[in-house]
């Protein structure tokens, strides 16, 4: 053993090998959780992986630079989760197709309702300007809501948070509010997912079903385009 | 598994090229997204095409294993957001209960949108 076990965690700290570990183990445990709760709402596995490796860094003082270096191997696969989403695209393509006059109405409907309703909201919280702005893109995937940020001049990192804590809330809402609202259709409920909370609407709409999981893949890639349009419209006309 | 790994990064690699070479307003796996059911399209088309990881539900696996983990990769930008939640601060309670306000009303418009137009749609085929 390592007379200093001080200088082992120097080295380990330093080395990919232990934030990629963390990063799998406490998502393995969390998501072995989810599975054995029937993939219940609250036990998010995205949402509980978050705090739980946060602390972790807290506690061990380590900056999000190291942790990144090892957890962007993870990160990576994003890209490649991105061009999958041909595979589920390409076996349900009959139900798309049948579905775009339905899809079209939800995708105009609903990002104008995602952007006006959090800037009305939020304006009427009293909330500043800055923050009014920042929130704007909130339902979009973080890279492109943080493009459209900049080009308002709001604080991106601001709205990353927002994109992030939408998407979670989303991810956790959606099931039991579908239930109460007495929605069965899948194509529906996953359309509405991804939507309104991004990719990790997504990831949430792949746990209960397939067809929801396609129909939140297209919802989110549609939404990312109309909101970089919409944000800046609505935006003018409605804030002070 | 190799192999179908290797035909997505390749197409989530000519989509960078596509997207940078003509400076278009998307993401570069987004088009490699196209390329890829482009592919699988052709491939029930011509049938030389089903070959390596085309044929034998080779890429269909791979990729299913990535979407059912889809979870684990939002997890190291989410760990960055929980290192600037003090940027909330300030207003965060007014803006966790914007947001979720927003979230809860733009899933049901969305929602009831889509029932209700699928609902139209079936009506005007029974009537045609």
């Amino acid at each position: 053993m390592n007379e200093n076990p001080f200088s082992l965690w120097v080295y380990l700290e330093q080395s990919p090998l232990l934030w990629l570990t963390v990063t799998m183990v406490v998502y393995a445990s969390v998501d072995a959780v989810s599975q054995a709760t029937s993939r219940h709402p609250l036990a998010n596995p995205v949402a509980h992986s978050m705090w739980i490796i946060g602390a972790f860094l807290l506690v061990t003082r380590t900056s999000y630079t190291t942790y990144f270096a090892g957890a962007q191997f993870v990160h990576f696969l994003l890209g490649p989760a991105t061009v999958a989403l041909a595979v589920p695209l390409y076996e349900n393509r009959k139900l798309v197709v049948a579905a775009i006059l339905p899809m079209l109405a939800a995708l105009a409907v609903g990002s104008i309702t995602a952007v006006v309703s959090v800037v009305v909201l939020a304006e009427a919280a009293g909330l500043p300007r800055g923050v009014v702005l920042a929130l704007a893109p909130k339902s979009v995937t973080a890279g492109v809501a943080m493009g459209i940020s900049e080009q308002l001049g709001a604080d991106p990192s601001l709205t990353a948070v927002s994109v992030m804590l939408t998407g979670i809330m989303g991810a956790i809402i959606v099931t039991p509010l579908m239930i109460r609202a007495g929605v069965t259709d899948f194509r529906a409920s996953g359309f509405a997912a991804g939507l309104a909370a991004h990719g990790i609407g997504t990831a949430r709409a792949f746990q209960v079903d397939a067809v929801a999981g396609v129909f939140s893949g297209i919802a989110m890639s549609l939404n990312a385009l109309v909101t970089s349009l919409l944000v800046p419209l609505a935006v003018t006309l409605l804030v002070r | 598994m190799i192999a179908s790994l290797s035909l997505i990064l390749v197409c989530q690699l000519i989509g960078e090229v596509i997207v940078r070479g003509f400076a278009l307003p998307m993401p570069g796996p987004v088009v490699g997204l196209m390329l890829l059911l482009l592919l699988l399209l052709a491939r029930d088309r011509f049938a030389q095409l089903a070959r390596g990881p085309l044929q034998g539900g080779g890429v269909e696996t791979a990729s299913r294993g990535l979407l059912a983990n889809l979870s684990l990769l939002f997890i190291p930008a989410g760990v960055g957001v929980v290192q600037k939640l003090d940027l909330l601060a300030e207003h965060g309670i007014a803006i966790i209960a914007v947001l979720a306000v927003s979230v809860v009303v733009t899933l049901l418009a969305t929602v009831a949108t889509f029932v209700v137009a699928s609902r139209f749609m079936a009506r005007g085929k029974d009537l045609s």
